[in-house]
């Protein structure tokens, strides 16, 4: 397993009036390759998990484990856990900084103590993956579009080589070619890199076309972990939680309930497609 | 009906300065844009990242002022620089990060800093807050602090301090960006009661294209150009130049355009669920 949380609680302002427990005895496997979205409404604990992830919050109690080591053993290196584990928060492009675009990225790789031409290399190859064209290299950062500086703001992470790449909301704001170009680039990332993904977002369309899993945070805890597909089944839980399905699921139901018989677990217009397509020719058939 | 935005040729150029050289060069970030918006209407307007909405957006307050054409916001020339506050007084605006435009500590506080800047009599202040919580229901709130809030009750109060000061017209930068399912239902829910109830003019900048099905008309931006304008059934019936232009149409528009290529006989532009429904069963 590549990251467990056992018994996971997080308490902020622990023995004062404004003790909030923001997390509630998580335990939670993550397995190499996955890609996972991670939902639910402001201030439900989802930030607050994901932080723990690469150590930035130690748990008030219980353990984090990575690759089966305990991240607040003593003696545990937290500065490498971080560069194998990535973390891009959200307008991540507020922190760029540097003259140029290649200088930004190269700024992780060189904190890491790797050599000028290797940070470079690295650079390099993180820009392709992000999708930044090489004449942009030179260019001031503050110069780019909005996309392409949330794409290089992503390289900037992808350069120190991380094995898990967590996202939060790397899409707000973006019009929607912007998002979909984002998101593509993850899952390439996921599909040729093996890198594993967690997917922070408000967009139940997103997890529903890119996620293999779903986990649903609500008041501190895990309510739904699995497929979207099965997840937005619960959609009427999900919409006590403030969260939603995507408009795709709401769509399947209508037409169930005036009696076509379409597959209520499509989350995708493709699915959707398929789905009343079929419904179709065999209503059609059936008048015959 | 009287308009209560209009724009003729309007135009706004920057100058950027390049990193070498001392010669600046010129950049229009809109042009050429005629646009007329009836009093009480819900406007939506669309368009990839830099198209130039929000710079639009900011001389309907003259935040910015023309560089060429004319703004003209209840009549008022918005280049006329005496004219500003009673401007800023007419449309209020709102924008994507709730946690930007608040500044009070109570939510109170925060809903009255405006009616204040409008040099409002304090009793009056009081009245004018009441009102402006009630219509967005944060009422309830008001001796709380704005930070306790959730992004969707943030962005009420945001509008509540716009409602405060009695505008004719409302325009929202992307209000929703950063809010989550229902923070975002919340906030449209909001703009539709004041539209509808109060009649208030709304202008709302949005990249969530569900969120433009009911509006009364809407803009496509691109390039800083308007490059098409219509009904929304209009608008979301030419798919195919939605995506160029970077934008999409919502999911169930997608689904009723995917099955018509299969040969499925609905209607072209589906906009709700409903409507898909009823065309199918």
């Amino acid at each position: 397993m590549l990251i467990e949380l056992q018994n996971v609680c997080y308490t902020y302002g622990a023995g004062t009036v404004y003790e909030v427990s923001a997390l509630k005895d998580i335990n939670l496997k993550i397995g190499e390759g996955e890609f996972i979205g991670v939902i639910g409404h402001t201030g439900s604990g989802k930030s607050t998990l994901i932080q723990h992830l690469n150590g930035l919050i130690r748990p008030t109690s219980g353990r984090i484990l990575y690759e089966g080591k305990d991240i607040w053993e003593e003696g545990y290196d937290l500065r490498s856990l971080r560069t194998h584990v990535g973390l891009v928060f959200q307008y991540p492009e507020n922190q760029l900084f540097e003259t140029d675009v290649l200088k930004d990225v190269m700024f992780g790789p060189k904190n890491q103590g790797l050599s000028e031409a290797d940070c470079r290399a690295r650079a390099v190859e993180a820009l392709k993956q992000a999708g930044i064209p090489e004449d942009l290299y030179t260019s001031s950062p503050f110069e780019l579009s909005g996309g392409q500086k949330r794409r290089v703001a992503i390289a900037g992470v992808l350069a120190m080589d991380p094995e898990v790449l967590i996202l939060d909301e790397p899409t707000a704001g973006l019009d929607p070619a912007g998002r979909d170009e984002i998101l593509h680039q993850i899952k390439y990332l996921r599909d040729k890199r093996g890198i594993t993904i967690l997917l922070v977002s408000h967009s139940m369309e997103d997890v529903a076309q890119y996620a293999n899993r779903l986990l649903v945070v609500h008041e501190g805890r895990i309510a739904f972990d699995g497929h979207p597909r099965r997840v937005f089944t619960h959609y009427k839980e999900l919409e006590a939680m403030g969260l939603a399905a995507p408009q795709i699921t709401y769509i399947m139901h209508a037409l169930h309930d005036r009696g076509l018989n379409v597959e209520l677990r499509a989350t995708t217009v493709a699915e959707a497609k398929r789905s009343i397509l079929m419904a179709l020719s065999e209503r059609a058939s059936l008048k015959e | 009906m009287a308009s209560i935005i209009k724009a003729t040729k309007l135009g706004f150029d920057y100058v950027k300065y390049a990193d070498d050289s001392e010669t600046p060069e010129k950049v229009s970030a809109i042009r050429e844009i005629d646009l007329t918006v009836e009093k009480g209407d819900f406007i939506a307007v669309l368009g990839h990242n830099g198209s130039g909405k929000s710079t639009l957006a900011k001389h309907i307050n003259a935040l910015l002022v023309p560089t060429r054409g004319t703004m003209w916001v209840d009549g008022i020339d918005t280049g006329k620089e005496e004219e500003l506050w009673k401007v800023r007084q007419k449309a209020g605006m709102v924008f994507q990060n709730p946690d930007n435009q608040i500044i009070g500590t109570v939510v109170d506080e925060d809903v009255g800093f405006g009616p204040e800047n409008l040099g409002i009599p304090t009793d009056d202040i009081w009245g004018r807050v009441e009102d402006a919580l009630a219509k967005v229901g944060m009422l309830g709130f008001r001796d709380r602090s704005p930070n306790r809030l959730s992004g969707g009750q943030k962005q009420r109060v945001a509008i509540a301090g716009v409602v405060a000061m009695h505008p004719e017209c409302i325009v929202l930068d992307e209000p929703t960006a950063m809010l989550d399912p229902n923070g975002r239902k919340e906030v449209l829910e909001v703009l539709r009661q004041l539209n509808k109830k109060e009649g208030v003019t709304v202008l709302l900048i949005t990249h969530y294209m569900e969120e433009v099905v009911f509006a009364d008309h809407v803009y496509v931006m691109d390039a800083g150009r308007v490059v098409m304008e219509g009904s929304p059934r209009e608008i979301f019936s030419q798919v195919e130049r939605l995506k160029e232009l970077r934008l999409t149409v919502p999911q169930v528009t997608e689904l009723a355009w995917e099955l018509r290529k299969s040969g499925v006989e609905i209607p072209e532009g589906i906009l709700t669920i409903e409507e898909l429904v009823d065309a199918l069963c």
